[in-house]
């Protein structure tokens, strides 16, 4: 508790990775909810302890990919009702995923607590350089109705 | 276990099966004697099988060894051989439901058709009752697995579906169901419960909610019923029991997820169970809901941190079963009051069973902790309920 600030948290959490499930690395982080929290997201630090495994191959092969499609991407309901994700969708899945837990920061309080439910739509926009950028709609589930 | 063939050759010999038999049996060990059938008659120079379980075969033979007792081994798995004389999996899941497939999920249609089946089938044990109607006027049944008995029986009760989305619910109570009707012949446990106990089954409470996540929006959670001149739809019902209604965790907002209604029990759905629990309630032993997700054995109340008057029974009997559940596949849960562990929130059905006298009331969220949250792959549906078992 710190007076006139906020709350402060200090955690130390083990991260698995999502494709390697047996893969754990070690992190601390302190997370800092600011009082009238409302406004603001809450500040984030993060040491990771040990390495992060590099996606550098994956990242390749998935650019190279959309970049050989002939229209751009589109897809909905990622996963599915039944929960499958079709597995050249699965990158895309997980972009989402990533860029949800920028949105979920953005949003959170002490009192929150996000998922991501469901990618609803998703819909790769025409760029004329050479990066690639896609449009989501995510469905992010907060706790409280459950 | 195996079956062992010995011819003792001496007196000494008997002497010696007869002290051993006595001993092991003294340690409660259960040294079963096929051939004869009292210690008293095993004779010199005639036939004597006795069947050994796993544990003590090696001891048991080591002992027959020093005594220069010469045996053979008659079955050297009994289990394989019970197995084998049992009538096959697949004809005895005919038996239970046709070819229906666990493993999936099912839409409302077909889980109508399950229920008849599944009466049809075991139409020695299982009854399928109305319960009332929901707001676009379906059917609420539900099945009672009762084994005749001249003496009057407790219940249980179970329901799943309240929330239109966490098809993983409604996936666990079919499932449920067909373990009982597969396994109780044969599995002591299963068929010591239901000597004592009946079962009343709900597999799905919120019908039209569950049609309308097959069709419409798959993370739909209320029930149906239009409010605002049909301009806003659905109740949650598992706010709109009579258990502090109103008061905590709710919304008076149609359009929001956790809208608790008009009033409490203001919907049919609600309606039909509080109505049948009430009737029943001396009875009723035991008030489970089934929902998803979180991986949760929750507790009353969800309206207040006050804790019940048999918190410590509630407490313990929910830990030994979060420590079964585990011991499956090592998936953990957490045990507790929804206030303390979850959030505030009122009306819930579980509460609402507590307060009219139920001792035993419990939710069980079901996996998973937030990865594929409601939208569980159909792939886990056999470990969830194999744990949840």
């Amino acid at each position: 508790d710190i007076d006139d600030v906020g709350h402060k948290y200090c955690l130390e959490l083990e991260l698995e990775d999502v494709l390697d499930k047996d893969r754990t690395v070690t992190c601390t982080a302190e997370v800092l909810y600011h009082l009238g929290s409302r406004c603001s997201a809450p500040d984030v630090q993060v040491t990771v302890q040990g390495e992060l495994r590099s996606t550098e191959e994956a990242d390749k092969e998935f650019y190279n990919r959309i970049r050989s499609l002939e229209k751009e991407l589109v897809a909905e309901n990622i996963p599915d009702s039944h929960g499958n994700v079709p597995p050249e969708l699965e990158p895309i899945h997980l972009l989402a995923w990533a860029a949800s837990g920028y949105i979920t920061w953005q949003n959170s309080t002490e009192n929150t607590k996000f998922h991501l439910a469901q990618v609803k739509h998703v819909r790769q926009v025409k760029r004329g350089d050479e990066d690639l950028q896609f449009d989501f709609v995510v469905l992010l589930h907060e706790m409280v109705s459950q | 276990d195996q079956v062992l063939h010995i011819v003792p050759e001496t007196f000494q010999q008997v002497q010696h099966l007869q002290l051993f038999h006595l001993c092991i049996s003294f340690f409660s060990a259960q040294l079963d004697l096929w051939k004869p059938l009292l210690p008293e008659d095993i004779r010199a120079g005639e036939d004597l099988h006795i069947r050994v379980p796993a544990p003590l075969v090696q001891e048991v033979k080591d002992s027959l060894d020093q005594h220069m007792i010469s045996y053979r081994v008659l079955i050297p798995d009994v289990q394989k051989l019970v197995d084998q004389s049992m009538p096959r999996e697949r004809s005895s899941h005919r038996q239970v439901s046709g070819d229906y497939v666990y493993t999936e999920y099912h839409p409302m249609e077909e889980i109508y058709q399950w229920m008849t089946q599944i009466q049809k089938n075991n139409s020695e044990l299982v009854t399928q009752h109305f319960l009332g109607k929901t707001f676009e006027n379906r059917t609420m049944y539900y099945l009672q697995i009762s084994q005749p008995s001249n003496k009057p029986k407790k219940i249980i009760w179970m329901d799943c579906g309240i929330h239109a989305r966490e098809w993983i619910s409604p996936a666990f109570c079919q499932w449920f169901v067909k373990e009982i009707l597969q396994n109780y012949k044969t599995d002591p446990k299963i068929s010591r419960f239901l000597q004592n106990l009946d079962l009343c089954v709900l597999p799905v409470l919120n019908i039209d909610g569950y049609i309308y996540s097959w069709e419409e929006d798959r993370l739909w959670r209320k029930n149906r019923s239009p409010y605002e001149n049909g301009t806003c739809y659905g109740t949650d019902l598992n706010r709109n029991f009579n258990s502090s209604w109103g008061s905590a965790g709710v919304s008076f907002n149609c359009s929001s997820d956790v809208f608790c209604g008009s009033g409490p029990e203001s919907e049919p759905e609600t309606r039909a169970v509080a109505q049948f629990i009430k009737s029943r309630k001396s009875d009723i032993l035991c008030y489970l809901t089934i929902h998803s997700y979180g991986q949760l054995i929750l507790t009353p109340y969800g309206s207040t941190t006050k804790p019940p008057n048999n918190y410590e029974e509630l407490m313990q009997v929910a830990k030994e079963a979060a420590a079964a559940l585990t011991g499956k596949y090592g998936t953990s849960y957490r045990v507790g009051s929804t206030a303390l562990i979850l959030y505030n929130n009122s009306g819930s059905s579980r509460d609402w069973a507590h307060t009219i006298g139920i001792p035993l009331s419990y939710t069980f969220e079901l996996r998973d902790t937030g990865a594929h949250g409601f939208v569980l792959p159909a792939n886990q549906i056999q470990p969830t309920c194999e744990e949840t078992m």
